[in-house]
């Protein structure tokens, strides 16, 4: 039985997006920082991280479901 | 006296009018405003407040007055907003909240218009570049709502100045554009005990969020200031017209329901928002 959570990434990361952002396969135990790797998004510019609207860290464990949301640090005005 | 005068004189110019639903008001054009204020001695605004204590309203706001009591109205022509960049999103921010009748406005920005700034800088235009950034909105306000109060300084905020110059106003709005100026700005605004609403963008994205004094504030959304860097991704992607405009829109309208004690506040949230996939979506700071 496989498990699937959705990503979102902000800004300039959107660019490394999965092709399939709304059921990214994953094998659990699995943290944030281990799918972000995986995308190739580097770690220093994950500056805020949500897991299920909720702000959550690299080293939260994600689960089936989960609705991940990255941004890098934006600052224009 | 005096006052009984001003009311009578208010009164005798007032119009009956319909708003579009068909309800009566009794109207004052801005015109007899200036020249109840030039009469009186008083500023325009003080005539405006005058009036709609007698339930006369502006002509100038009958359509915010849907929305806003007489009341409420009066309480943003009481009150000072202090906006810190009028680039992109300061710009937007300046003129909604002169258009809503906010009465005091303090403007800083030590920039000048570039050319690289017309694509979504509301005040940048081919006549104002090479032009203060400040002296251009502060224009713009008064061509506006001559009524409003506007103070503008040619400055850029720095740790040196910024209790100074942001004054003490009812509500800050951080409309910078580097990372390390906002910490400067949100200490100085706590310092104050002054609420600040703070907002950024880059490309199709942009975030937004509301501060009080007793709240943790920008480390949530970007780390401790001490490894927070000066710029982040708009440095790569620019910035579409779409998302500063909206971004904006979304900072003026925390800052009237800040002054208006009204509606939910984005405090220990973030609306965050992406426009090329239409994400809108408040996440929790805490």
């Amino acid at each position: 039985m496989s498990e699937h959570i959705q990503i979102k990434l902000f800004a300039n990361l959107n660019r490394l997006m999965p092709t399939s952002p709304n059921a990214f396969p994953i094998s659990p135990p699995v943290t944030v920082a281990q799918v972000l790797l995986q995308l190739k998004v580097p770690l220093n510019q994950a500056k805020l991280i949500f897991v299920n609207s909720q702000r959550a860290e690299l080293s939260t464990t994600l689960k089936d479901g989960d609705r991940l949301g990255v941004f890098p640090p934006v600052g224009g005005g | 006296m005096v006052a009984n005068e001003l009311t009578a004189a208010i009164a005798a110019h007032a119009q009956p009018k319909l708003f579009p639903d068909s309800t009566p008001y009794s109207s004052l054009s801005s015109e007899y405003i200036h020249l109840i204020a030039l009469q009186f001695k008083n500023t325009a605004r003080e005539i405006e407040i005058a009036a709609l204590q007698k339930d006369i309203i502006p002509e100038r706001y009958t359509r915010n007055m849907k929305m806003l009591s007489v009341q409420d109205q009066i309480r943003l022509l009481s009150a000072s907003a202090t906006i810190v960049g009028l680039g992109g999103l300061g710009g937007y921010v300046t003129e909604i909240l002169a258009r809503a009748g906010v009465g005091h406005l303090n403007l800083i920005d030590g920039d000048v218009f570039e050319e690289s700034n017309l694509n979504r800088q509301l005040m940048s235009t081919a006549d104002t570049i090479g032009t203060s950034k400040a002296d251009v909105a502060a224009k713009r306000v008064s061509l506006i709502n001559p009524s409003i109060a506007v103070h503008s300084k040619c400055v850029n905020l720095d740790a040196h100045n910024a209790p100074k110059i942001i004054e003490s106003p009812d509500v800050v709005v951080d409309c910078l554009d580097n990372i390390r100026t906002r910490f400067i700005l949100e200490r100085a605004a706590k310092k104050k005990n002054v609420p600040l609403v703070s907002a950024a963008v880059a490309g199709v994205s942009g975030h937004i969020t509301t501060i009080f004094p007793q709240d943790e504030g920008l480390k949530l959304v970007f780390g401790d200031r001490i490894t927070a860097d000066g710029r982040g991704a708009e440095a790569a992607l620019g910035n579409l017209p779409s998302i500063v405009n909206l971004t904006a829109a979304y900072e003026s309208s925390e800052v009237i329901k800040i002054l208006l004690n009204r509606g939910m506040l984005l405090r220990n949230k973030l609306q965050v928002i992406d426009l090329m996939d239409n994400t809108f979506e408040i996440f929790d700071l805490k």
